[in-house]
């Protein structure tokens, strides 16, 4: 079915899901929502499951024209949305009526929103995902960003979605310090004691080179202790590359599947989501911990979807 | 070489490395294979992928479903049998190629830096059998380790803003094959009609990390007719088992 049209996409607007996986040992990417926090919550708040195709919005621009009533639930960074023109309620699910325009204009905070629509997005899966790779064309709309006249379908709407708001204590705040806390390894001990100093103690800026494949990062260089190159092996999500100029790239969910570049550290699983919130300018530090307070933390963070969850369907 | 005990290294919260050898080897890369193969057919719980590099594989598990210390245990019992599970045998994989003019630019450049004939360069690059290391840098992109140094080559000073897809090239020791249109700075020496990626096939790669490959000298007009093939989806891979 019809839902949207796309009247201005925006500077980059894809259609994601949870990721694919089980391709990276041919070469892709996960690809995938950058933010799944406000990724899944948008979804339940419309009454789908947690990883329906939806859109995500990056940076204000984007205007969307409802081609039938529909549920639909903005999550993630404040683009001041309205719909024609009306502030429009985020973090909370509203019917638009046909021929309604949902605008994204202007940047409050954050980085990447995401609009869930009841049913979730219709794309054909492409290994076994709806989400966008557009580095080799792959999934999404035709494996490329929305285009102005790009006519969207959803699936039938199978739920009656009831009017869901999330509860305000578990909406983020993004601001412009973001302290990431990372686990060393697995190349730290090419570093020398001053370099793994330099990255634990500075602070980076996040650099206009920033997108859904890394995040690179200015400030104080990291020192190695014979070079930067390794033979390369595999790059987890969230690792923090360092090449030779000493400068930190943080890699995320479009990443190559491979690397060649030391490994200084990999952000924790619950701190994905901040960092693609964050933007050109932002300040950086990072936090040492180790494996098991990162699953601790991973463990508060699927309770609180789970609290979540119970609270939007009480 | 081959490490006695293997290192696990952090990935953070979700991934491991278990590093196995500390240089670009084939019996190395043959024991990282070897691992991955265990791993999948121990079905242990939690596991989401892996990802075979030279000398190491990348392991991404669901910590809510095992714990790392359990994984590792886990992979350290597979680590003990390893030579006796039953491995899959490689395949050795032909991969048709026009070598020189339109196809391959930059033959006769190969040709004058190596001292040979651009015949030469032909006989040495079809004649190897080329071990897949592994599978990075863009989809379906092979890494090839077996090229004779006689026909190494640098890589072009200003990279090209477009190889078309299939391109084969030398850039220093190494050779491979682009899979899509890429910017690069390789020496191309040929091309395949063969579609090494296809993101609706299934799997989406021709090749394989841990298989061999070779490449066979195809005339344009057989080019032609391979890629007709291919794009009508008779063309038949040619592949056989080695030991």
């Amino acid at each position: 079915m019809e839902v949207f049209e796309v009247i201005q996409p925006g500077p980059l607007t894809t259609i994601q899901d949870l990721g694919r996986s089980g391709y990276q040992q041919f070469g892709v990417p996960t690809s995938g929502a950058l933010d799944n926090y406000a990724f899944r919550v948008g979804n339940l708040l419309v009454g789908n499951a947690e990883g329906a195709a939806s859109l995500e919005i990056t940076l204000p621009g984007c205007q969307l024209r409802a081609l039938r009533e529909t549920m639909i639930a903005i999550a993630g960074a404040e683009l001041a949305a309205t719909i024609n023109g009306e502030p429009a309620s985020v973090w909370e699910s509203r019917l638009l009526k046909r021929g309604d325009v949902l605008s994204f204009p202007r940047l409050n905070s954050g980085c990447r929103a995401y609009l869930a629509v009841t049913g979730s997005i219709a794309v054909p899966l492409v290994m076994q995902s709806a989400s966008t790779y557009t580095r080799a064309g792959i999934g999404g709309f035709g494996g490329r960003p929305l285009r102005k006249g790009d006519i969207l379908q959803s699936n039938k709407n199978t739920a009656s979605a009831k009017v869901a708001r999330m509860p305000s204590e578990y909406i983020p705040v993004y601001g412009n310090r973001i302290a990431l806390r990372v686990i060393l390894g697995p190349q730290d001990d090419l570093f020398t004691e001053e370099g793994i100093s330099t990255f634990l103690s500075s602070e980076y800026i996040v650099s206009t080179q920033a997108d859904r494949m890394g995040y690179r990062l200015e400030g104080p260089r990291i020192q190695h202790r014979e070079g930067a190159d390794i033979i390369s092996d595999g790059i987890p999500l969230g690792a923090i590359q360092v090449p030779g100029d000493g400068l930190p790239i943080i890699l995320l969910v479009d990443r190559q599947t491979t690397g060649g570049y030391t490994k200084i550290a990999t952000t924790v699983s619950v701190d994905i989501p901040r960092i693609a919130q964050a933007k050109p300018g932002d300040k950086i530090n990072f936090q040492q911990v180790d494996e098991e307070q990162a699953v601790t933390l991973l463990k508060k963070y699927e309770q609180q979807m789970e609290t979540i969850k119970s609270r939007l369907y009480a | 070489m081959i490490y006695e005990e293997p290192r696990f290294l952090s990935g953070g919260d979700r991934a491991i490395f278990i590093e196995l050898g500390d240089s670009i080897d084939p019996d190395v890369n043959q024991r990282v294979r070897n691992l991955q193969f265990a791993i999948e057919k121990a079905g242990i719980p939690g596991v989401v992928e892996s990802v075979p590099a030279y000398r190491s594989l990348l392991v991404y598990f669901e910590p809510l479903h095992i714990s790392a210390p359990e994984f590792r245990e886990a992979i350290g019992d597979l680590l003990q049998s390893l030579t006796s599970s039953e491995l899959p045998k490689r395949r050795l994989i032909e991969i048709p190629v026009t070598y020189g003019g339109e196809f391959g630019p930059d033959l006769e450049l190969v040709a004058s830096h190596s001292n040979l004939s651009a015949a030469g360069v032909v006989r040495i690059h079809s004649s190897a059998r080329y071990l897949i290391y592994m599978i990075g840098f863009m989809p379906g992109f092979p890494y090839l380790g077996g090229m004779s140094p006689d026909i190494a080559t640098p890589r072009k000073t200003t990279p090209r803003l477009k190889i078309p897809a299939g391109s084969v090239g030398i850039a220093g020791n190494q050779t491979g094959i682009y899979p899509a249109e890429s910017p690069g700075g390789w020496q191309i020496i040929g091309r395949t009609p063969l579609e090494l990626f296809h993101p609706t096939r299934e799997p989406p790669s021709i090749l394989q990390a841990g298989d061999y490959l070779t490449f066979a000298g195809v005339t344009p007009d057989e080019f032609d007719t391979i890629k007709e093939a291919v794009r009508s989806g008779t063309y038949r891979l040619r592949e056989k088992s080695i030991e």
